[in-house]
């Protein structure tokens, strides 16, 4: 798992934290919350990086946990979504109490490993909450002209568990829901069922880069999956997150 | 820095002073954060090398490493996405067995970790020797399974997760320190929970 070799990666931020207000807030279904944020001392990032967030209580308690980014380099807000766990402590305060003109401590951008710099043949795999990485790649190569080299599959039990459907679908992204019958653009219907490597064959096809988002049992079937369209699994990078109990 | 408007936080054990900054109690649960796909790694050709500043390179096969004096460790783990998991118990060999078989040159300051991916990282030697690290294949008795780095990893319990390599096959003695994979990707060259030692650029 070595760097490709010329491989243009974000420079390592020694970031420190810093202040991002919230702009924008939008409840999305009835798990998700989308939050916009203006982050003082920016840093641009590379689709792909996550911030993270910090909390801090009067007695002087945190938490702090990381969100991928959704938007694009150049909106001047940062995107992120979150998804309401049950009794999540971060989650569950970003999605029941944050309000405009919130401040909040963030740290960013970073990571330097699940990132997609807009020049390698790409697929993304994503589970649920998984797909935020992949929004800013996709919004990245929009802009940029380079969707050619980004094929997007994303999973979900239900659509509404799925944030950026809409948008996902207009880039083209595949769909695959598990607990709901989806109809397609030629009248058929596709049965609720987990993705086919079938399905994901065409999509493997000449890409030289897999990433692979979601739970820790959606990576280990997807990676399955991706080795059975023909996906070498050195050329897969993973970002999960979630329990294994 | 200022507070969060309407955060008080929750599940505090008032005071805990086992918790480092920043760091929640994530009870029965283990979270796992990889970077790659899970490897099946086969016990019957995993081997297990020390080499590099070392008087007597040795590569000990699964038979051999628990032919060793098995040790455990009973203690709390710390990652760096914030859980920390109390109380966990996990039975292998200490490194330090495996340093007194090949012995140490005099000029090894730092110990280069590699899994069976090409997954690397990168420790002081001081932070692997007098009984801070192990290589580890049972956790609370039961076989590693392959999410958990399984059949074998390294185990520094004192350092941030990602520091214990996960599907552990070599270690190789070096008379300077270099980057391992989560280190060129941002995190810090120590990763000391109790420093908060995270990205690179903490202190
Ligand atoms: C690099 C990275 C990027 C991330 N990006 C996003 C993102 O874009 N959007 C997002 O919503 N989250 C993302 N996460 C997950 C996020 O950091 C938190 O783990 C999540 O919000 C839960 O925190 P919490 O404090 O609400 O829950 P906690 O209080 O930590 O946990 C509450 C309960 O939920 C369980 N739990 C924790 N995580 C999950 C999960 N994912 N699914 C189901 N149960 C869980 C815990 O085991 C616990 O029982 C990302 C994580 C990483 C490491």
């Amino acid at each position: 798992m070595t760097d490709a070799p010329g491989e243009v990666l974000p420079e390592p931020v020694a970031s420190s934290w810093t202040t991002a207000t919230v702009r924008e807030v939008e409840h999305v279904g009835a798990t998700f919350v989308k939050l916009r944020m203006e982050v003082a001392d920016r840093h641009d990032h590379v689709p792909g990086q996550h911030y993270v967030i910090r909390l801090r209580a009067p007695d002087g308690y945190t938490a702090q946990r990381s969100y991928s980014i959704a938007s694009d380099p150049t909106d001047p807000l940062v995107e992120v979504m979150i998804e309401c766990l049950p009794r999540g402590e971060v989650s569950g305060f970003l999605h029941d109490v944050v309000e405009v003109g919130d401040e909040l401590e963030v740290r960013g951008p970073i990571g330097r490993w699940f990132v997609w710099g807009g020049t390698t043949p790409s697929l993304c795999v994503a589970g649920g909450s998984g797909v935020v990485p992949f929004v800013s790649m996709a919004r990245y190569a929009r802009r940029t002209g380079t969707e050619p080299l980004m094929r997007i599959a994303a999973s979900a039990q239900t659509r509404d568990r799925l944030p950026y459907a809409d948008e996902l679908e207009e880039y083209g992204a595949f769909i695959a829901l598990t607990r709901e019958n989806q109809p397609l653009a030629d009248g058929s219907e596709r049965v609720a069922a987990h993705l086919y490597p079938d399905e994901l064959v065409p999509l493997a096809d000449g890409i030289e880069r897999a990433y692979v988002c979601g739970s820790v049992g959606f990576v280990s079937f997807v990676g399955r999956i991706l080795g059975e369209a023909g996906v070498r699994s050195d050329a897969v990078r993973v970002e999960q997150f979630g329990p294994t109990g | 820095m200022a507070i969060t408007r309407g955060f008080t936080g929750r599940d505090r054990r008032g005071g805990d002073d086992r918790l480092p900054p920043g760091q929640y109690d994530t009870g029965a649960g283990w979270p796992t954060l990889t970077a790659e796909l899970t490897p099946q790694v086969d016990v019957d050709t995993w081997t297990m090398t020390v080499d590099g500043l070392v008087d007597t390179p040795t590569t000990w096969d699964w038979r051999g490493v628990h032919a060793l004096p098995g040790s455990t460790y009973f203690g709390d783990i710390h990652c760096v996405t914030t859980w920390t998991k109390f109380d966990t118990t996990f039975t292998g060999v200490s490194v330090d067995t495996l340093l007194e078989i090949t012995g140490v040159k005099p000029e090894a300051t730092h110990v280069f970790a590699t899994s069976t991916t090409g997954y690397t990282t990168n420790l002081p030697l001081a932070d692997i020797t007098d009984g801070k690290a192990w290589i580890v294949w049972e956790f609370d008795g039961k076989p590693l399974t392959p999410e958990h780095g399984g059949p074998v990893r390294l185990l520094v319990p004192h350092l941030y997760f990602w520091k214990s390599a996960k599907w552990i096959t070599r270690l190789e003695l070096r008379d300077h320190d270099e980057q391992g994979f989560w280190e060129r990707n941002g995190y810090h060259d120590r990763g000391d929970p109790w420093l908060e030692q995270r990205y690179q650029g903490d202190a």
